[in-house]
């Protein structure tokens, strides 16, 4: 029985790509983007969008610093409120670029090689938006490097019980192994673009970037070996970053905070998220430049299967909290479920239900998913829904806690709002930057999509 | 320090009698003229910033005009489990050995704010801006010297006024004897004028304190909670049986 060799015809490779395709035309429909053609109407808006809220932003933090805290909506019990909301919302939106850059690699899903590039570069601008607002909503910022173990003449270290170090540490791990996987990923790229550029100072500039790379097997072995290695090292960082972030959460004793199941609850809202803001950029980006037949329908319905399985575990992750507050038996657990729905944040409470929990179910629909409209307009609800969702969370647990007597509602502020929409230029003034004067895809990943890029024994299967 | 290793280690602790307490407040005026709190304007201070590091909590029972009131001086509990220090990244809130008491280091702290959200009895207090007035000459004389004045971005509260307890150590050791029970007074309790409030070291069997926690009307509030409160509180006793004769 087991020497009888079982003979199953295989599927015919799926096209991932739109046929057509050569190497050199996918070189050059990416590579003149940066190189040649002309900047569309579209970049200069939106980057004009971008400066304009990044302006903001820094105007909004030169008050916060001169004045202080209290030109945001804080007030005693709610002392977090929009600042760590914000936060988490950027952490979790990173964490797709990663998922699609590591974990997808591992998996050997080779349809990842379109959208992994300017996934990656959203990861590391979402962090770097993210890391801005641990710093900004201390009460003395630029003591911060007081949250990093230092050699010091006071001797002393951080304490390392806090999931405030934690996350220190779970952030810039993030942060710096993110940043290398996106810029080894770029090395042969960047020699495409020293090769194919005419300006002296653009060929300087990138073959200064592009480090030597020539492209011999040799190169290409060790780019294999340290790729391999980093979506190693990244993967576990998808799981343990909102984890530890969930943390934060879960180590204070507040009801509403205080539970077990936050880290997958958290990692699932964090991918969630952050697929959406994949397809948010993706969708736009492809109309405008013409790159249908790179990232193509089925991309668009592969993120959205990944959004709707992910908003699916969230949603089951609000009905666990509902029914692990009816099951602890305690009375405070019970008052802030019971406060979230119908009190004072009801109206939030519900419009998150909506966008989290009834909004993906549309993705099992197959229309839904293929239609660029109208999954642009999805992943703005999704999008709307996870902040959403951490305000509720960090403000109506904070706002109505133990002792009735010290009830307050937070109240945002203009500034509240200038902080949060300067960061999403901050956000957007880097993306576009990255669009601007980087390749967007990975050309050579790209280019092993080909049918002419399988290697003999890929085609033996 | 010969003599503090000889005195048995004190452990200081609270007992405030709500049936006494008429809520008049003036233990968190004391409050505030013993440990420099500043004003924050009225402004801040309607939108729940003041910087008191005392309250009353004030539960209203039956409607009007039926009503009962019953008065909870609320202040740090000084827990001994207390939720606020583990999750300070800096160690800025911490236990002390020597009082056994919960104390913030103003100058260790970068005002993450974490410690006020995990305090279940809401009484820390963060300075949004720079309250403290440093610049009118008069109001150092107002002050009191053996108090810091905080800055802008650090978090406050109680500390059992620390500094008449380390008054009252240093005082003991120099007349070379151990610290008097109600020696101490803490600014709240020299000012209360119904004596609801009663301070001093739990760890002797024979101090007032101790004996009044003991009391079966004893009790700490969130119990649950397992902070392990040194503040803790008598009941107050109502007849609410209108037929039995009080």
């Amino acid at each position: 029985m087991a020497d009888e060799q079982q003979v199953i015809d295989k599927p015919a490779p799926k096209q991932i790509i739109a046929p057509g395709y050569t190497f050199g035309t996918i070189t050059d429909q990416i590579a003149t983007v940066v190189l040649t053609k002309k900047t569309p109407i579209f970049w200069f808006a939106t980057f004009a969008v971008g400066i304009a809220l990044l302006l903001l932003f820094l105007l909004a933090v030169a008050i916060l610093f001169t004045k202080g805290l209290g030109i945001w909506g804080l007030r005693s019990p709610t002392f977090w409120a929009w600042d760590i909301t914000n936060f988490v919302w950027w952490v979790g939106i990173g964490h797709a670029g990663t998922l699609i850059s590591a974990i997808l690699l591992l998996l050997n899903q080779r349809w990842r090689n379109s959208i992994n590039r300017f996934a990656e570069a959203m990861t590391i601008f979402a962090v770097a938006c993210a890391g801005m607002f641990p710093i900004l909503h201390l009460g003395r910022p630029w003591l911060m490097y007081w949250l990093f173990p230092y050699p010091n003449t006071m001797g002393i270290e951080p304490n390392f019980r806090s999931p405030l170090v934690w996350d220190v540490f779970a952030v810039s791990t993030y942060a710096t192994v993110s940043a290398l996987f996106w810029f080894v990923g770029l090395i042969p790229d960047l020699a495409t673009l020293r090769d194919r550029s005419n300006n002296r100072f653009l060929k300087f500039t990138y073959g200064i970037l592009a480090m030597g790379w020539r492209g011999s097997a040799k190169h290409w072995s060790i780019y294999e070996t340290a790729s391999l290695l980093l979506a190693g090292l990244a993967t576990p960082l998808v799981l343990s970053v909102h984890t530890v972030v969930s943390f934060d959460f879960t180590i204070g004793i507040v009801p509403g905070w205080h539970s077990t199941f936050f880290p997958p609850y958290f990692v699932a809202g964090a991918i969630y998220s952050g697929f959406a803001m994949v397809l948010a950029l993706a969708i736009p980006l492809r109309a405008v430049y013409g790159l249908q037949g790179l990232i193509t329908d089925t991309h668009l319905d592969y993120c959205g299967k990944v959004m709707m399985a992910t908003g699916l575990i969230v949603g089951y992750a609000y009905i666990l909290e509902a029914f692990l507050a009816w099951y602890s038996g305690n009375v405070f657990e019970q008052a802030v479920i019971a406060n979230r729905m119908f009190g004072p944040y009801r109206l939030e409470y519900w419009v998150l239900v909506a966008c989290n929990v009834i909004a993906p179910n549309a993705l099992w629909f197959t229309k839904i998913r293929r239609s660029p409209v109208l999954l642009f307009i999805w992943s703005l609800i999704v999008l709307v829904g996870m902040w959403l969702e951490r305000f509720v969370i960090i403000v109506s647990s904070l706002a109505q806690d133990n002792l009735p007597g010290s009830w307050r509602l937070f109240e945002s502020t203009r500034w509240d709002w200038a902080t949060y929409l300067g960061s999403i230029g901050l956000f957007l003034f880097l993306f576009f930057l990255f669009i601007r004067l980087l390749p967007m895809i990975s050309i050579f990943e790209v280019r092993t999509l080909l049918p002419q890029a399988k290697v003999e024994e890929e085609a033996r299967g | 320090m010969p003599t503090t290793s000889e005195q048995p280690q004190a452990k200081w602790g609270m007992v405030i009698d709500q049936d006494l307490c008429t809520g008049c407040q003036a233990c968190v005026t004391a409050c505030a003229m013993e440990n420099n709190i500043s004003f924050v304007g009225e402004e801040d201070a309607g939108y729940g910033r003041s910087m008191q590091w005392m309250r009353i909590e004030r539960f209203w029972t039956g409607t009007f005009p039926d009503v009962t009131t019953d008065f909870q001086p609320m202040l740090c509990q000084q827990c001994g489990e207390a939720p606020c220090e583990p999750v300070c990244p800096v160690y800025a809130s911490v236990h002390s050995e020597s009082e056994q008491i919960n104390v913030q280091v103003y100058n260790r702290c970068v005002g993450t704010r974490y410690c006020a959200n995990n305090c279940p009895y809401k009484v820390r207090r963060f300075n949004f801006y720079l309250f403290s007035d440093f610049e009118t000459p008069v109001l150092k004389l107002a002050r009191n010297p053996d108090v810091s004045v905080r800055s802008r971005g650090v978090m406050e509260k109680c500390t059992y006024c620390v500094q008449r307890i380390n008054e009252a150590k240093i005082d003991s050791e120099r007349e070379d004897r151990q610290v008097r029970d109600g020696e101490i007074q803490t600014a709240c309790q020299q000012t209360c004028p119904a004596e609801a409030i009663v301070f001093g070291n739990i760890n002797d069997k024979n101090s007032r304190v101790a004996k009044l926690k003991a009391d079966e009307r004893n009790y700490s509030l969130l119990a649950d909670l397992n902070t392990r409160p040194r503040t803790t509180y008598l009941a107050t006793l109502r007849n609410l049986n209108q037929d039995l004769e009080s």
